[in-house]
């Protein structure tokens, strides 16, 4: 690779002693980025963390504020932060939320904060780190506001494959299938989205993959962008819901982990990825729209005709959501409240585990498959006591920021 | 020789103050050493792979973060072999191995448990005055270990 690597400061407490420090250093080789441990003299320490406040116990996270505020001071040089510290301590939660609204508010630099456990692997951490990069590095392509040409995209997620053909800004083909084998299943959605817009593979210009298969994706139609999903969901979710200027908040919930994702100008700032369960995600929603023996699409409907405050729900764990979810129905509660209490729950949960980790800015825009679930949306725009815009096409989020960005590449071809 | 656990276990001036009064320092520098001197381990900075959270498990239960029981395992062997301590209360900052204040008090704690070992407890000096003290208190601690038991010599 002939770039320049992307220098990620590192603030951290623990990973050597857990074992991963060997990931993160792996995750960050694979995206060609380097990670540095800022430098600070002993005597700045006492200083740094005193003038930041927060009276923190462990000498390993008094280092992590003081390197923090070389970084917004600018005596140390980074294109990116990565905060990370052990699961379930709360002090390092305290000073980890805290460091990340810090840079975030007093510099430029995008920041990721994630907690790791010893079984935290390199494939845990490339997509975040990959989003770090992209942040860093292609700040010129993040910032394209329409799409020329006509391009591809394709979003290979963990639940479902989606295809957009997009032509001078426009959307003119799409294409949906649940994802099965990974090749398959993208030639599928292609050949639909390309039939819609009436036009034949040749016509392509660029192409563009996201998700979890986007790499062997993006070999087999030999992509010219295969970029994570982070930087391009939140690209796409401005450009559908015509915020492309300003603050927004995205928030996704997949089928296997979520999204919230703060974003400026269209360029995300801070983020969190994961729940620490499928209970948090669009899977529990899926598994329950079946014991409720609706199609996926009937339960917004069904949980909208619901109150979700009469059946105790607690999807922290997708196993004992299930369990209250089989209580529920056995105890003779409707399927309509059912159906908004897995709703409520969900969104419960994403807010309490991840939207506290960034900061929710309005517009709050939902996209994925999962903002077509109207209780859902309905529950999280509760919680968070605001409107929730969840643009067309929502579900096809992935797809649209890679026909977008890919847009970008056309001169190159 | 005795073998004394030091605390803050990154700290030189114990650890020389132990070996001048021909003893055996048990602190991180030694752990340490044992993990970068080992061929076959790959997780830098320290070599500690994901396999010592889990014999840490030994010394701090699951529900504890990693990072502890990672550390643990690098301090629980070695209080187990300690046939004597000394600890330094409100020692200045300490990184490293040391810096997880959760940990620090679950080490701390796990020698005090040791009733059966001699420990001597101070605080850590703040005027010339009370330097010249603690050092004294060090060495008449360390000149009264016994050899063979551990314990403190009549």
């Amino acid at each position: 690779m002939s770039e320049q690597p992307v220098r990620v400061a590192q603030l951290s407490c623990g990973p050597e002693h857990s074992g991963v420090q060997k990931e993160i250093y792996d995750a960050a080789a694979m995206v060609n980025a380097e990670m540095f441990f800022p430098d600070v003299a002993l005597s700045d320490i006492q200083s740094a963390y005193d003038e930041f406040g927060l009276e923190a116990r462990s000498a390993d996270l008094k280092l992590a504020i003081a390197r923090a505020k070389a970084l917004v001071d600018g005596s140390v040089d980074a294109d990116a932060v990565f905060i990370a510290t052990c699961f379930r301590c709360s002090e390092a939660a305290i000073v980890r939320n805290e460091l990340r609204h810090y840079i975030h508010n007093n510099s430029k630099l995008p920041v990721v904060s994630y907690s790791f456990t010893e079984r935290t692997t390199s494939g845990t951490l490339l997509t975040r780190m990959e989003a770090l990069t992209t942040i860093a590095r292609r700040r010129a392509l993040l910032a394209r506001e329409k799409q020329v040409g006509i391009t591809l995209g394709i979003d290979s997620g963990s639940s479902t494959t989606k295809a957009i053909v997009m032509k001078d800004n426009e959307i003119v083909g799409t294409g949906w299938t649940p994802t099965t084998a990974v090749l398959e299943s993208a030639e599928t959605v292609v050949n639909s989205a390309l039939e819609e817009a009436g036009i034949s593979m040749s016509d392509i210009e660029a192409i563009g993959t996201t998700g979890y298969g986007r790499f062997l994706i993006g070999q087999k139609f030999n992509a010219d962008l295969i970029q994570e999903e982070l930087t391009v969901n939140s690209k796409g979710a401005v450009y559908l819901a015509d915020k492309q200027r300003g603050e927004a908040t995205v928030i996704d919930i997949g089928g296997m982990d979520n999204k919230a994702i703060s974003v400026q100008d269209g360029i995300p700032g801070t983020f969190t990825m994961g729940g620490i369960c499928a209970g948090a995600s669009g899977r529990f929603l899926e598994m329950t729209a079946k014991r409720l023996g609706v199609d996926i699409t009937a339960l917004g409907p069904l949980a909208m005709k619901g109150l979700s405050k009469t059946v105790p729900m607690n999807s922290y764990c997708i196993v004992f959501g299930t369990q209250s979810l089989v209580n529920a129905l056995a105890e003779g509660h409707t399927k309509e409240d059912v159906a908004a209490a897995a709703c409520r729950s969900v969104a419960e949960q994403v807010f309490e585990q991840q939207l506290q980790e960034v900061d929710i800015k309005e517009p709050v825009i939902m996209v994925g498959g999962t903002s077509l679930i109207e209780g859902l949306v309905n529950e999280m725009g509760r919680l968070l006591q605001t409107e929730i815009v969840v643009p067309h096409h929502s579900q096809y989020i992935g797809s649209v920021g890679s026909a977008l960005l890919a847009s970008g590449f056309i001169k190159d071809r | 020789m005795v073998k004394v656990f030091i605390y803050p276990s990154t700290s030189l001036i114990l650890s020389d103050m132990v070996e001048r009064f021909g003893h055996n320092p048990l602190g991180a520098a030694i752990a340490i050493r044992e993990r970068i001197q080992t061929p076959g381990f790959d997780s830098p900075p320290l070599q500690m792979t994901p396999e010592d959270p889990k014999k840490g498990l030994k010394y701090a239960a699951v529900e504890v973060p990693s990072g502890v029981r990672g550390r643990m395992a690098l301090f629980g062997p070695m209080i187990e072999e300690a046939e004597a301590a000394i600890i330094i209360n409100d020692s200045d900052l300490a990184f490293g191995c040391m810096g997880c204040a959760r940990t620090n008090e679950l080490v701390k704690f796990s020698i005090r448990k040791r009733k059966e070992i001699p420990i001597l407890e101070l605080k850590y000096p703040s005027s010339e005055e009370e330097g010249i003290a603690f050092v004294g208190a060090i060495k008449e601690f360390l000149e009264g270990l016994s050899k063979n038991t551990g314990g403190m010599e009549e």
